[in-house]
């Protein structure tokens, strides 16, 4: 990429890296709750089931999963990496810092969500994703599907997995609320005739995506859908 | 009557400048590499020249003492920088800025230089803006202009109340670009301590770096000083406290002369002082009084809130003394009649030392104006008040804000109060038209040098003299000493010349740290300050210029006897720089009274209470005064004068009326 | 006021510092921050102590030196105002002020408060400016500008090179200063023939430099004392990118 020169390993250019794949994990986080959202179609999993179907079997689909975990893994491996870059940039720290008094403590905090919402992620990618790629799920509904509707309701009976989701689910919001607005000034889209509507479209993608996840587990857990 | 050269080239007055630049002796690019050129003080005659020397071709070393070159005092400059543009289209000419310059300097200044620097004023707004200043534009994407004291034109440039800031970002950029390319190499955190001659030529500074108290020997074949003004021998001042004399004192004592060192501006719209604890005074730009009304009770000791105070019990004491100019009269009579009008007991504030600087009215006018262009035509007051204070707010926010901040009161609320602060020197090295000093290869930029204001500078003229000096004239003019010297190889540093000024310099830092007393630098600056303010400040007699004498000769001895300065001399030690500055002032506050003591007469700056008009006005004695008093300084702190006369044959020297 | 300061004391780079406590008394709230470090200052001289270094100049806001990060944020409690413009009427009496230099490894500590910014100047070297020589110049208003660009770039240009941008960032990141001196250029058509150039080669010499990335916390817009705005930092990166996958000057 000599033409580049180094467009990628300046500061600005791992940022441009942060915010490209933030923002498509952003667009992930649509698809992957738009699918969810399903169950509540409250038809035994019927619906929730051929989308689960649809997303295992499309292969364009399974190409983008590559794409995914290539994304998600690159915007891990740069965060660690500006991480480790901003330590060495304050060698020696302030006695008293007031963050509050400049800025919200989850911009302040993203790779401590960040790194909650890996810890979350192993999980869940256990419960499910490993279940339905490779240890296969169990049984088959009433239309033939793979019931992995079947296998949430299960797990979500178990309080103490409700309760981790939920905290990552509380991590990936507080996360959202900074990163999304974040990506659009990283990337350059800062307008300010779009800012209000790039702020305000953030808050309520954060609030409104982090409802719904977190309605599945609470759902299953209390018997609100069946 | 004059003893000494001023250089003026032969001719017309207009073409004096154009003929010199065709003439001059010209260096070719290959000796220019050769050539090592000293550059002290990075302000905007320092910076700029460093640039421009280098953007030539010359070697260029820069020294300042703060830690950017960015951080010089110009960059506090607020209102503006004139230029003769006549972009208004008011009449504004060359002449006029000449004109409006020499009379504003009450013919104490040397025609031929006024006249150059008003050509070059326009060249300088055009470098700026290249360089990408952003001065203030009208919607039509021109520039826009606005009225400064002693004048009819609106010839003023400016960057809100940020100028000077703006103008210097601008030459710092440009010598930032130049250390880029390695073709000035620059010294910061470095002070200069001693000048080096060689032969009678100045060859080279001694510089001490600030950090590690290292002294360093640094070779030129000339050195141009551009280190600005000593108002801070006044202890409070409109100055950074880090401004001082130093250099320039240093090259007086290795023999240049100092001109006209009484001539000391004292600003009228400063924000008056509020306890002993005061470290320095802060400016409100001269471009308020665009906008606001000077005046103060008509009651001697009026207690009253300024706002309950009916219009008809208000002395609009500027506009009623002098209705031509109203409250945009030269700063010399603003600062008076608002001194006249406490001395007689009118003040208001706790002090009493202050008058009010009202802006409800022009903010009545502006907003009926705003009403107008939004469809209303009959507004009523609280309507066009509120409207025209936006208007204020978009012309002086940021300096609306410094004056809450400082003195805790909302000044759209209530008027300012403001009083006459000590603000620039007029005063400094004495140079030829070349602005070469009288050691040779030795120049001097900007406030430093004596040459363009005479005995009271207009406002936004600092801006456009360091610049003019530093972009368009000095880069010219050395060079007709530089041509002479293509065969003068570096001399290398242990020349014994650098040895014994360095040795000098030493001397003087081990002697303070050595006295061991027990008076902190600040007490004895604070005395000095106290001195000079009460004696040889807004208004002096022999009397007191005679005590003042006394008295700062004593608080010298007091000084060398006394002073503590703590630690050594081989690590960064604030208090050091500060004990061998205010060893400086204290010489130069002595110089100063003698000057002041010298010169029977008033002008400008310089009001002598011997000297004055029935009116109150100041009194010039032009068949014995009309010189320039350079002074030489001699064994012991004593001083010789020599006088340049000066000759006005463009101009009729007249009584300067602003009525 | 009666006040307790815990005061960084650092003798010089190589020095170990310390927070060092000091008592002092009879404070007017008039005083600004600066002149009640003068009172104490003259106080440890008088006791025959070193003074505290630290860097101040002008002392009205505009030139940029003072640097205190005071109780944990950079030039103390107040918006918009730097230390030498903060008065002690923003404190009370009985109060505990802890005064702490700017900490970046691009800002190494010289002595005591004071801190070396040179870092900055470089980065203005490395391209802050328009390659126009004097006496280049073309008249001044050849050039019209439309008053919002270039009241724009007026705001832009309005850093003071404090620091505290640097200071206040959890990752000591230069990006609010850069951004500001390359917005300002890049929105004045005097700007545009170097723009792609400039952009790269400030932002490589900021990184050169040791500065840390940009988190976009907007730590660094709050607690600038001339009110520089994040949107700068858009428009850099903006121009970054453009210079980066558009232009095809490769540097």
């Amino acid at each position: 990429m000599s033409g580049f020169g180094n467009a990628f390993s300046s500061s600005i250019g791992k940022k441009f890296i942060m915010g490209i794949t933030g923002l498509f994990l952003i667009l992930f986080l649509i698809v992957h709750c738009g699918i969810n959202a399903l169950i509540f179609f409250n038809d035994g999993g019927l619906t929730f089931n051929v989308g689960a179907h649809f997303m295992a079997s499309n292969w364009l689909i399974r190409a983008g999963e590559i794409v995914l975990f290539i994304g998600l893994l690159a915007h891990i491996f740069q965060a660690l990496r500006l991480t480790l870059q901003n330590r060495k940039a304050r060698p020696i720290s302030y006695t008293v810092t007031d963050g509050n008094a400049n800025s919200k403590w989850y911009s302040r905090s993203m790779g401590l969500l960040g790194t909650l919402l890996l810890i979350f992620l192993v999980v869940h990618l256990k419960d499910f994703w490993v279940v339905s790629r490779f240890t296969g799920i169990p049984s088959t509904d009433a239309q033939g599907h793979e019931d992995l509707y079947a296998v949430m309701r299960e797990k979500f009976q178990d309080p103490v997995r409700v309760g981790i989701y939920l905290l990552g689910i509380i991590s990936l919001c507080y996360h959202l609320l900074h990163g999304f607005a974040s990506a659009f000034q990283t990337l350059g889209w800062n307008h300010s005739k779009y800012n209000g509507i790039i702020k305000g479209a953030g808050i309520w993608y954060s609030i409104i995506i982090s409802i719904l996840f977190a309605a599945m587990p609470i759902a299953f857990h209390f018997g609100l859908i069946q | 009557m004059s003893d000494i050269n001023s250089n003026i080239p032969e001719g017309e007055l207009t073409n004096k400048w154009t003929k010199f630049k065709s003439s001059v002796p010209l260096v070719n690019p290959s000796n220019k590499r050769t050539l090592e050129v000293i550059v002290v003080g990075s302000g905007l005659a320092g910076a700029s020249a460093a640039a421009t020397l280098a953007e030539m071709g010359y070697k260029v070393k820069c020294f300042c003492f703060q830690d950017s070159p960015r951080r010089a005092h110009s960059i506090a400059a607020q209102g503006g920088i004139n230029a003769a543009k006549n972009y208004q289209n008011d009449g504004d000419s060359t002449y006029r800025l000449f004109y409006d310059t020499v009379k504003g300097g009450d013919y104490r200044s040397r025609e031929a230089n006024v006249y150059r620097l008003a050509e070059v004023s326009a060249n300088i707004i055009d470098q700026c803006v290249a360089q990408g200043v952003p001065l203030a534009r009208e919607y039509g994407g021109l520039l826009d202009n606005r009225s400064f004291g002693g004048v009819q034109v609106q010839r003023t440039f400016y960057a809100a109340g940020q100028t000077g800031q703006q103008l210097l970002l601008g030459a710092y950029s440009a010598l930032e670009r130049q250390i880029g390319m390695g073709k000035v190499e620059m010294y910061t955190r470095h002070e200069m301590l001693e000048i080096v001659k060689i032969d009678g030529k100045a060859r080279g500074i001694i510089a001490r770096n600030l950090i590690t108290g290292e002294i360093e020997r640094h070779f030129g074949h000339a050195v141009v000083l551009g280190t600005g003004g000593y108002g801070n021998v006044f202890y409070l001042s409109t100055n950074a406290m880090g401004s001082n004399v130093t250099a320039a004192w240093k090259a007086h004592k290795s023999g240049a002369y100092f001109a006209n060192p009484c001539y000391t501006q004292i600003h009228p719209t400063c924000i008056p002082v509020s306890g002993d604890h005061q470290s320095k005074l802060t400016l409100m730009s001269e471009s308020l009084r665009n906008d606001g009304r000077i005046w103060v009770p008509m009651k001697k000791g009026d207690e009253r809130r300024p706002q309950d105070i009916p219009e008809e019990e208000r002395d609009y004491y500027l506009e009623r003394r002098y209705p031509a100019f109203g409250n945009l009269v030269p700063r010399d009579v603003a600062s008076r009649a608002a001194k006249e009008r406490c001395d007689a007991g009118y003040g208001v504030g706790s002090s009493k030392l202050a008058v009010y600087l009202d802006f409800k009215a022009n903010a009545i006018r502006y907003g009926k104006i705003e009403a107008s262009k939004a469809g209303n035509h009959h507004p009523d007051e609280a309507t066009c008040l509120r409207l025209g204070l936006e208007v204020i707010k978009a012309k002086y926010g940021n300096l609306f804000d410094m004056y809450a901040q400082i003195t805790g009161e909302n000044p759209y609320e209530t008027p300012m109060r403001i009083y006459p602060a000590v603000h620039y020197t007029m005063g400094g090295l004495w140079v030829d038209y070349n602005l070469m000093t009288n050691v040779q290869g030795l120049y001097c930029t900007g406030e430093a040098n004596f040459s363009d204001h005479g005995a009271n500078r207009l406002g936004a003229s600092a801006l456009m003299q360091g610049l003019a000096d530093g972009y368009f004239v000095l880069p010219y003019t050395i060079g007709a000493y530089l041509s002479k010297e293509i065969s003068v190889k570096a001399i290398p540093t242990d020349h014994p010349a650098f040895a014994e000024a360095e040795e000098r310099a030493v001397g003087i830092l081990n002697k303070l740290i050595d006295v061991k007393g027990t008076k902190s630098v600040d007490h004895f600056h604070k005395r000095l300050g106290h001195i000079m303010w009460e004696k040889c400040g807004m208004a002096r007699n022999a009397e007191g210029l005679n005590e003042a004498i006394r008295d700062i000769r004593a608080l010298r001895a007091d000084f060398w006897a006394n002073v503590r300065v703590p630690g050594t001399t081989t690590e960064l030690n604030t208090e050091l720089e500060k004990a061998g500055r205010v060893a400086d002032f204290i010489e130069l506050g002595e110089l100063m009274c003698i000057d002041a003591l010298d010169r029977n007469e008033s002008c400008g700056g310089h009001f002598r209470e011997e000297y004055q008009t029935p009116e109150g006005e100041a009194l010039r004695d032009d068949a014995n005064y009309q010189y320039v008093a350079a002074w030489e300084f001699k064994e012991g702190v004593n001083f010789e004068l020599h006088k340049e006369a000066l000759n006005y044959e463009n101009i009729k020297v007249a009584q300067r009326s602003y009525k | 006021m009666n006040l307790t300061l815990k005061v960084w004391r650092q003798k010089d780079n190589k020095a170990k510092g310390a927070l060092v406590d000091y008592k002092i008394a009879g404070i007017s709230p008039d005083m600004s921050f600066l002149e009640m470090f003068d009172v104490l200052n003259e106080d440890l001289i008088n006791k025959g102590d070193e003074p505290v270094v630290f860097d101040h100049d002008c002392r009205e806001g505009i030139c940029g030196m003072c640097s205190m990060f005071i109780n944990g944020r950079p030039h103390g409690p107040k918006d918009l105002v730097t230390t030498c413009q903060l008065h002690m009427r923003s404190f009370k009496d009985g109060d505990t002020i802890v005064v702490e230099p700017w900490r970046a490894a691009a800002f190494p500590v010289v002595k005591d408060l004071t801190v070396d910014r040179s870092a900055f100047d470089r980065v203005i070297a490395a391209g802050g400016f328009i390659s126009v020589n004097t006496g280049n110049a073309q008249d001044a208003n050849n050039l019209p500008i439309p008053k919002l660009n270039a009241d724009a770039a007026f705001e832009a240009a309005a850093c003071i090179g404090c620091g505290a941008c640097v200071a206040t960032c959890k990752n000591a990141s230069a990006m609010l200063f850069v951004s500001a001196k390359i917005s300002q250029l890049a929105l004045l058509p005097q700007g545009q023939p170097e723009r792609y150039r400039r952009v790269q080669s400030m932002v490589a010499q900021m990184d050169a430099e040791g500065f840390g990335n940009c988190t976009n916390t907007g730590a660094c817009e709050a607690e600038c004392p001339k009110g520089i705005s994040l949107e700068n930092i858009a428009r850099m990166n903006r121009d970054y990118a453009s210079a980066k996958f558009v232009s095809e000057e490769t540097m």
